[in-house]
């Protein structure tokens, strides 16, 4: 006993073994490195621009933090933001709504879409895998069917400055994503509703048994997907000004990777706002990084796939090694 | 007491009537719909038509028959769209350089199993999720193509590779293959003990160990076969085409997991064959060129495939529900 209090006290103090933490060293190290090799990187002016276009990727990342948490996932979201931008021109466009109503109604689409997932998940038992990857399908096909395939452009100057503009010099979009870090981040820590997601992810029937209302928090998580997806379509379209029926693809990848990456169990159980968003930003400097040594944009999914798998089995590996 | 029995036989006997007829019912979904749609249009069912919907689809039958073992073994694969596209880019850019046409064959089945298998040996024996794995190897292959290739495409084939081109006792190569394919694979899992092996390692892994089934080999093993599979798709796909587009056929995967879905594979485990996938497969290629012939836009394809999959997830667990819980009641 006294042998391993005595090991225990000569052992690295236990915040410096987080993952979260371990995972910044490595971010600062990567930003210095990105540094010293390109002096166009370190800029004030890039940096900005690199969190400007995180955004999109990072709105989404939130709700799947609550998702993988709880041990789901949501294969769906780059197909909802692919729905909502659609129904965000074609309501626009074809319906004659005025450009915020259009918004508002994007931004239901993907909440429905969210809930969908979330309802049927929840009462018709089906697993969270297979229900996303059926309406990656259907969201994604009725983006082609509604729109046609055919794009939207056009849209009034003051819808731009979502996406393009800055307020005190910091991109839009960046602000709002940081706001809703902010409210995630404190949400998953300090309310019933957060904690409760961990209660579920480590043992959903011992959740149950502690009166904890499982399925509503579901549905309450899966909507929040759908939204955050709905919001980023938004973003997306007042940032490159055309809406397309293919808008979002592969986005899944980018934030599931994120979330991983930022140390939260795949398994369900464990994970942290702030390691999502650090993981959120690794993959934007390695995207911006690469970018700027010359590797296409193609190669960079290359290293996030990597990453992914990496990712999971050293968490894996040390996981089981703590037991 | 006779009550009993009754209520005891029921369920057994509406069992059997259920395996039986999810592929029965397919085949009858496949007639059904021809001639339908043959009422509104009649060129439907013109020979051309009838043949292009097997020759251009047979691949993805094939791909779904490794799909179904890799789903009834209580996983999944969203990888195989990009194999496909890389194996099918190896094989022709072989062709093209000059090496033997069996090579060019080979190639894409050895490579196939070896990539599968990999990813079924990470799963099985460093315990990460398939999804995870064929999600990273997804990209990695999809990222991997276009930056090797720049997109480029392959034309100026030899003539000798066409082997979907060739026929077999009057029967078209790809049609010959499909069929082929589904029943070796059929009857293999069926009738033989490693066949046997995956159902028992996806409906309950552990009750499958301590019945002296190794759980980790049989998922290496099927995902080993599904690229085999993965690669003979490869072949009938990359052989009907005059030119090779150096990238990987979107929504692939999608395509492939509902046909398994629909095919009757439970994506719980444990239960499917891979005569309903093949079934499965051929409905949907037809459902396809029906709306085209409807005159529904061809872009409401890929709404019809989700809501069909959709529709079939839904259904199959609500079977499962019911069926469970006449279990507990009898």
């Amino acid at each position: 006993m006294s042998a391993l209090a005595e090991r225990n006290a000569r052992r690295a103090p236990k915040w410096l073994t987080r993952h979260e933490t371990l995972l910044a060293l490595i971010l600062i190290v990567a930003l210095i490195g990105l540094g010293e090799f390109n002096s166009r990187f370190l800029t004030v002016e890039n940096l900005l621009n690199q969190g400007r276009l995180m955004t999109e990727i990072g709105l989404i990342a939130l709700p799947m933090t609550f998702i993988i948490i709880t041990g789901g996932i949501d294969l769906s979201v780059g197909a909802i933001v692919g729905l909502s931008a659609v129904m965000l021109g074609y309501s626009w466009k074809n319906f004659g709504f005025p450009l915020p109503l259009a918004i508002v109604f994007a931004l239901a689409v993907g909440g429905l879409a969210g809930f969908v997932n979330g309802f049927v998940i929840t009462r018709v038992k089906v697993p969270p895998l297979i229900m996303t990857i059926a309406t990656l399908a259907l969201y994604r096909g009725l983006a082609e069917g509604i729109s046609q395939a055919r794009s939207v452009r056009g849209y009034p100057e003051w819808f731009y400055v979502l996406g393009q503009g800055e307020v005190f010099g910091v991109p839009t979009q960046l602000l709002i994503l940081i706001v809703l870090i902010v409210i995630a981040g404190v949400a998953l820590d300090r309310t019933t509703f957060g904690r409760s997601l961990y209660a579920i992810g480590s043992n959903e029937t011992a959740a149950r048994y502690s009166a904890l209302d499982v399925d509503r928090t579901k549905l309450v998580i899966y909507t929040l997907s759908g939204l955050a997806s709905g919001l980023a379509a938004i973003v997306l379209v007042s940032r490159v000004t055309t809406t397309r029926m293919d808008m979002g693809m592969g986005y899944e990848l980018d934030a599931i990777a994120a979330v991983v990456l930022g140390g939260t169990s795949i398994f369900g159980g464990a994970g942290t706002i702030w390691g999502t968003v650090i993981g959120l930003v690794m993959i934007q400097l390695l995207k911006n990084g690469l970018a700027l040594t010359g590797v296409k944009g193609d190669a960079t999914i290359v290293v996030i796939g990597v990453a992914l798998i990496l990712s999971v089995l050293i968490a894996s590996s040390l996981q089981r090694r703590r037991e | 007491m006779s009550a009993l029995s009754v209520t005891a036989a029921a369920p057994r006997a509406s069992l059997l009537r259920r395996l039986a007829s999810q592929e029965a019912l397919l085949a009858l979904a496949v007639i059904g719909l021809a001639i339908a749609v043959g009422f509104v249009n009649p060129r439907f069912l013109a020979y051309r038509n009838l043949a292009d919907i097997l020759l251009g689809n047979a691949y993805i039958a094939i791909a779904a028959i490794g799909m179904s073992m890799v789903i009834i073994s209580g996983n999944i694969d969203i990888s195989v769209g990009a194999l496909i596209g890389v194996l099918a880019t190896v094989s022709g850019s072989l062709a093209v350089a000059g090496a033997p046409i069996l090579v060019c064959w080979l190639v894409p089945l050895v490579l196939g199993v070896v990539i599968m298998a990999a990813q079924g040996a990470v799963v099985a024996y460093l315990r990460i999720p398939a999804i995870v794995v064929t999600l990273g190897m997804m990209s990695i292959l999809k990222g991997g193509l276009i930056s090797v290739t720049g997109g480029k495409w392959i034309t100026d084939l030899p003539q000798g590779f066409h082997l979907a081109d060739l026929s077999l006792f009057g029967a078209p190569m790809p049609v010959v293959i499909m069929v082929a394919a589904t029943a070796l694979a059929a009857l293999w899992m069926r009738w033989s003990p490693s066949g046997r092996a995956i159902y028992a390692t996806g409906g309950n892994a552990e009750a499958a160990r301590l019945c002296g089934v190794n759980p980790q080999r049989t998922v290496v093993m099927v995902f080993a076969i599904h690229g085999l599979f993965a690669g003979i798709a490869t072949l009938v796909y990359a052989t009907q085409l005059r030119v090779i587009q150096s990238t990987t056929p979107p929504g692939l995967e999608l395509t492939v997991i509902t046909a398994s879905v629909v095919g009757g594979v439970s994506i719980l485990g444990g239960v499917g064959t891979v005569v309903g996938s093949t079934l499965a497969a051929i409905l949907i290629a037809e459902i396809t060129s029906a709306l085209v012939f409807i005159d529904v836009s061809p872009y409401w394809t890929d709404a019809v495939r989700g809501a069909l999959i959709l529709a079939t997830v839904v259904a199959d667990i609500q079977r499962r529900r019911r069926r469970a819980e006449r279990g507990v009641r009898v």
